[in-house]
């Protein structure tokens, strides 16, 4: 553009070990301008986040901040040429006041010690300079995860920030929360602020960002003004290939009923879901993040308790907040975060494989290694999981083997019914596609298929009915004929009525 | 839809505030009604209880304790902990009294400072094992407690210290009184004013409340946690080391075995005084009225002629009830929170 | 992740690994050579020390740590801890002393002694697991509630007059093996086949090492961690009953600070005290260890109390070796650095 920009990345390279996280990346944030990175998971976009706060230094390349090379010798440095970061998820002191969590470290003086009076009078300046209302008294623990972005966006502006860098902010957040948002950051770069944002969602980058930058396998493919490309030219860049083949669903009939939750309710979670998976079905569970998808299915399958309503599997009732009666009943859930749900990281793959069967793995007392072992080489190989061997600890798996040593889990049980919460999140496309082809499989031989996925092309392209939630219930209820990503987003915004 | 979303969401704001508040204040009104209740009951039993001799015993045993739970306190709120106290103090009110009794002219400040400067280099090694070589803090403390009082048995090879051996100068400060208050209780009153004001007022204090309350939010924070534990440690040790004189000077017999297993009635001072044993909150204040509690429960047994050796189980005990109290108040508020989320979206 | 970069980074991933259990077998491996080193230095300069009633001793003496370091070692495996196990014996022996006293017959008195472990452990237990509290602030609390308790029964009176018949037994020998090391080496052998070759023992690592991953594999990590407790407080009682007729006095104060000897050899046996790693060979090389380190500075007349310090140092050192290791790794290879798990 015409000015220097206020920070730039200029042929940046950072490798971890061999691997070569990006390469070759330049990047440009101007002043009063909101940017947007935008690439798959995996395409190196938190690496550069890293970069331009300093947490890692590049090994090749400059990062230049008005036009004037400098080196970020660890986050102070970032912060002190004022680049700031909001994370999806803060990292607040829960047990200090929003003051207190504002302040930290850089605390104003009085004579003696400091002068809290000044803080907490900046502090309510800051909301109101954000428009927001928010206590500077009350404690960081029990903030929503809105506030408690807000928060770190104060704490940002009591730095002079000049860079904000906002990492997936939108991701946990409802559609009013997103738009509160949007509103602070229209605001701030008003203020001639320069903004990155990084999304998974191009409406968001269409309504917020003037300009984009494209990254695919940590390399750097296109920056273009954003009025200058449709969303179908982005989608390209970040994918590289058309998308024909992701959808491999198989048409299949519905047999009976398997799955059957009726007037399910946590309360203060989700409220009065009634819904039914027949057997050779996949039905997808749509909605904003945070409508209680999820949680609909942890306490499905026995994680949480519900408090009112029942769960049927087969026609068998379940018993409230146990997984493992939800499992003999014939119940499997991939959970949301493989990481910390799905996996033990440190156990090897068959031990992983095995952990949801060991009592089929029993020869007498003792565990049969053979049999574990058979297990796991069964269904690697059934799902072509890469693998070196199958000792090895599941954690040095890319994202799309771990979903598969999750699948393998839980399809050694031969379950009549699966439940899988956003499948395909942070794995690359052709494990994608081989993920969607295994549930489509699946639903062919009989087992009825729960998903939980935010991914619109995915939830119409491979579902035979499509649930809506909204706000903790159950709004709509959509054919696969009448899906359509304007009927599913009407309805997941609360826009139709119930 | 997005004029009306904000109210509700101030409602259930300003709720969660009182309802936070209301489980700090618990917690030092509970203290303080047991103390009443306590002196109350045993007053009304033995009416010697409430007499300015018991008092001021009162008040002595419960300057010692109260010194270290003050020092513990620090520790605690990063998330830390410090079994070692007890051979610490151990150590430095053998280390004073023996040069006390070897070297009668050395000035008594010196000395004191000499005991003080021990206690801070065994927190030293406290804070470079939990700070800089990452050991867990209850490992490392768990190995130094008896490293500790291992050293302190070498030194006195089996010799005891008594008070004849000892000046009287020395003596006089642990029996002193000031306007009627035992000195020592004093110095610990002071300490406790001291720190309380340095952990609310300073920068270095709301940095401790900071690392135990998100440790790694601490280092994003630009805190440096390492520094900021080391010195809690060697704060803690110094304290310690100050208590350890005020032992010799109190009791006159000294030992390698003095203070045994007195990290016990510290870390239950500590936790039943309020300050959250995984960090982030409480006050030296809280601490230093746990103190008190104990030790006006461990006097009102002797008069009320309960066993005394029934003084560990009512430890353990309230140290229980303490944290049980603590999560089942945690629970509800939890709870409510959850409820009130809820009504307020319908 | 394009397959190029996936195999790339299973290599470096694979290298890190490869140098971790090559650090956890180097570990075992460290424990042994140690006891093979000590067990040399000390039958050559420790006299009294390489003959066979020595040795009985030296075994016989290390059978309350064997027994407990047992139980803890799967305790500490599932991410817990429990430092109450002394106090437990403690009580154990309060009780067995009361009711002895009282004219109970012993027969009647042993299996009240280990329910009261059990019960010991059922209250460790339920506050961890139904309250969801720290285990160590529970056992802490634990520790001193039923020492005191023992004191409460028992005050501080030894109870010495115990049927010889049992006392014999508990230092009754078959052949050169004393009898309580045979019962070590059965319950030793009964525990590593549950931690390693059952259903059971794969539960408690993956709890240990992911509670929430093994929560949601339909694991059911509240009743183990429950029966876990249990079983450390049934055993500690066990220990206690060996340690009463061992010494032929039971008192309130028996086995004070021994959870610190037995917390010692599990770390120094290489479990994590975070949890989800270890075995049971490395911690039954490690109680021998301390054992004939004790031993041979018992036989040197060092003071007891000093023996106590040597404990402390190898318990700090146990956690302290690994973790200098991985600072001295991280500082002489930056490119891992940024490597964040």
């Amino acid at each position: 553009m015409e000015d220097t920009p206020v920070l730039a990345l200029s042929g940046v390279s950072k490798a971890f070990g061999a691997v070569r996280a990006v390469r070759d990346v330049s990047l440009e944030l101007y002043a009063g301008e909101v940017h947007a990175l935008a690439g798959e998971n995996g395409a190196g976009k938190s690496t550069l986040v890293k970069i331009l706060s300093g947490v890692h230094r590049p090994d090749t390349g400059q990062i230049l901040l008005d036009g004037a090379p400098v080196e970020f010798a660890g986050p102070a440095d970032a912060q002190q040429a004022g680049v700031a970061v909001i994370y999806q998820e803060p990292t607040l002191f829960p047990d200090l006041s929003v003051t207190e969590n504002i302040f930290m470290g850089r605390q104003p003086r009085a004579r003696l010690g400091i002068d809290r009076r000044a803080m907490r009078a900046s502090a309510a300046e800051l909301f109101t300079r954000l428009g927001v209302q928010l206590d500077p008294d009350q404690p960081a623990r029990g903030l929503s995860i809105a506030d408690q972005q807000l928060v770190e966006i104060a704490k940002a502006l009591s730095r002079q920030a000049r860079v904000l860098i906002m990492d997936e902010p939108t991701a946990a957040l409802s559609g009013k929360e997103v738009a509160r948002l949007f509103g602070v950051a229209k605001a701030l770069r008003e203020q001639g602020c320069a903004l990155l944002f990084i999304s998974h969602r191009l409406e968001e980058m269409f309504e917020l960002c003037q300009r984009v930058t494209t990254l695919r396998d940590g390399a750097f493919v296109a920056s273009d003004m954003i009025a200058d490309i449709t969303p179908d030219d982005l989608v390209r860049r970040m994918v590289g290939r058309e998308l024909d083949a992701l959808f491999p669903k198989q048409e299949t009939t519905a047999g009976e009923v398997a799955l059957s939750v009726r007037r399910l309710t946590r309360e203060g979670v989700f409220t009065d879901v009634s819904f039914e998976v027949r057997r050779g079905e996949i039905v997808a569970l749509a909605g904003l993040v945070g409508a209680g998808r999820s949680e609909v299915a942890r306490a499905v399958f026995g994680i949480d308790r519900w408090d009112a309503g029942s769960v049927e599997v087969d026609g068998k009732r379940l018993r409230p907040a146990s997984p493992t009666a939800a499992m003999a009943a014939g119940l499997a859930l991939v959970p949301e975060d493989r990481r910390q749900q799905g996996l033990v990281m440190d156990l090897s793959i068959e031990r992983n494989i095995g952990l949801a069967g060991l009592a089929a793995l029993h020869r007498g007392p003792l565990i049969s290694r053979l049999a574990e072992r058979q297990r796991a080489k069964d269904w690697a190989v059934r799902l072509q999981l890469k693998f070196a061997r199958l000792t090895d600890p599941v954690n040095v798996l890319s994202g799309g083997n771990q979903q598969k040593v999750v699948l393998a889990k839980w399809l050694a049980r031969k379950p009549s019914v699966i439940i899988v919460d956003e499948p395909t999140r942070g794995i690359d496309v052709g494990t994608k596609a081989e993920v969607h082809r295994l549930l489509s499989e699946l639903a062919g031989t009989g087992v009825a298929v729960l998903m939980i996925s935010s991914e619109l092309p995915e939830v119409l392209g491979m579902a035979d009915r499509v649930l809506v939630m909204h706000e903790g219930r159950l709004v709509a209820e959509i054919d696969r004929a009448d899906a359509t990503e304007e009927s599913v987003m009407a309805a997941a915004t609360g826009r139709t009525a119930a | 839809m997005t004029a009306t979303a904000t109210r509700p969401e101030r409602i259930t704001r300003n709720g969660g505030r009182r309802l936070v508040d209301l489980v700090a204040r618990v917690r030092e009104l509970g203290i303080l009604a047991a103390l009443a209740a306590l002196f109350g009951v045993t007053g009304a039993v033995n009416p010697s209880f409430l007499t300015y001799g018991s008092l001021r015993d009162i008040l002595l045993n419960t300057a010692i304790v109260a010194m270290l739970a003050v020092g513990q306190t620090l520790v605690v709120i990063t998330r830390n902990v410090d079994l070692s106290v007890s051979s610490v103090v151990g150590l430095s009110a053998f280390g004073g009294a023996l040069v006390l009794a070897d070297n009668p002219g050395v000035p008594i400040p010196l000395v004191i400072a000499g005991c003080v400067a021990l206690g801070a280099a065994c927190g030293a090694v406290n804070g470079l094992l939990v700070g800089a070589a990452k050991v867990p803090a209850l490992v490392a403390t768990l190995g130094t407690l008896y490293a500790f009082r291992g050293i302190d048995y070498a030194v006195a090879g089996g010799r005891q210290v008594n008070a004849a051996d000892m000046p009287d100068g020395f003596l006089s400060l642990g029996t002193r009184s000031v306007l009627g208050v035992p000195l020592l209780a004093l110095v610990a009153l002071a300490v406790l004013l001291v720190v309380g004001w340095m952990l609310r007022n300073l920068r270095s204090g709301r940095e401790l409340y900071a690392i135990g309350s998100n440790p790694e939010a601490a280092v994003l924070a630009g805190i440096q946690v390492r520094r900021r534990i080391m010195a809690a440690f060697v704060a803690n040790g110094a304290l310690a080391g100050l208590a350890g004189v005020m032992w010799a000077a109190r009791f006159g017999t000294v030992d390698a075995t003095v203070a045994t297993g007195k990290e016990l009635d510290v870390i239950a001072a500590v936790v039943v005084g309020g300050v959250a044993i995984f960090g982030g909150s409480g006050t030296v204040y809280g601490a230093a009225l746990g103190a008190l509690l104990l030790a006006s429960i461990t006097s009102a047994l002797a008069v009320l002629r309960v066993d005394a050796l029934a003084q560990t189980a009512i430890n353990g005990a309230l140290l229980i009830a303490a944290i049980v109290l603590d999560r089942l108040l945690a629970l509800r508020v939890a709870a409510a929170l959850r409820r009130r989320r809820f009504h307020d979206d319908n | 992740m394009t397959t190029d970069r996936l195999r790339q980074s299973m290599t470096t991933d694979r290298l890190r690994q490869s140098v971790t259990t090559d650090l956890l077998r180097r570990w075992e491996t460290l424990i042994l050579a140690l006891l093979v080193g000590v067990v040399v230095w000390a039958s050559l300069g420790v006299d009294g020390f390489a003959n066979g009633s020595n040795i009985s001793f030296l075994l016989l003496d290390t059978t309350e740590i064997a027994l407990m370091a047992l139980t803890m070692t799967l305790v500490i495996v599932a991410a817990e801890i429990d430092l109450s196990v002394a106090s437990t014996l403690g009580l154990s022996c309060a009780v067995l002393g009361w009711l002895w006293n009282a004219g109970l017959p012993i027969e009647a008195i042993m299996p009240i002694c280990l329910l009261v472990g059990a019960v010991c452990g059922a209250f460790n237990g339920l506050l961890v697991t139904r309250l969801g509290l720290p285990s160590l602030a529970v056992t802490i609390g634990t520790f001193a509630l039923f020492r005191g308790l023992a004191y409460v029964i028992l005050g501080d009176q030894a109870v010495a007059d115990l049927p010889p018949a049992y006392t014999g037994l508990a230092t009754a020998s078959v052949g050169p093996v004393p009898l309580m090391t045979v019962l070590v080496a059965v319950l030793a052998a009964l525990a590593a086949v549950v931690l390693h070759a059952t259903g059971l023992g794969r539960s408690i690592f993956a709890l240990g090492s992911n509670e929430e991953a093994a929560y949601f594999s339909g694991i059911r990590v509240k009743r183990i961690k429950f029966w876990l407790f249990v079983a450390s407080g049934v055993m500690a009682s066990l220990a206690s009953l060996v340690y009463t007729f061992r010494y032929a006095s039971a008192r309130a104060d028996n086995g004070v600070g021994l959870e610190l000897a037995v917390v010692a050899a599990v770390l120094l046996g290489g479990v994590s005290i975070f949890g989800g790693r270890g075995t049971l060979p490395g911690v039954l090389m490690a109680v021998l260890l301390l054992g004939v380190v004790r031993n041979a500075l018992i036989l040197a007349d060092v003071a007891n109390e000093v023996l106590n310090f040597v404990t402390g140092l190898l318990l700090v050192a146990s956690v302290l070796a690994p973790n200098l290791g991985a600072i001295w790794r991280r500082r002489t290879s930056p490119q891992m650095e940024g490597k964040s798990p």
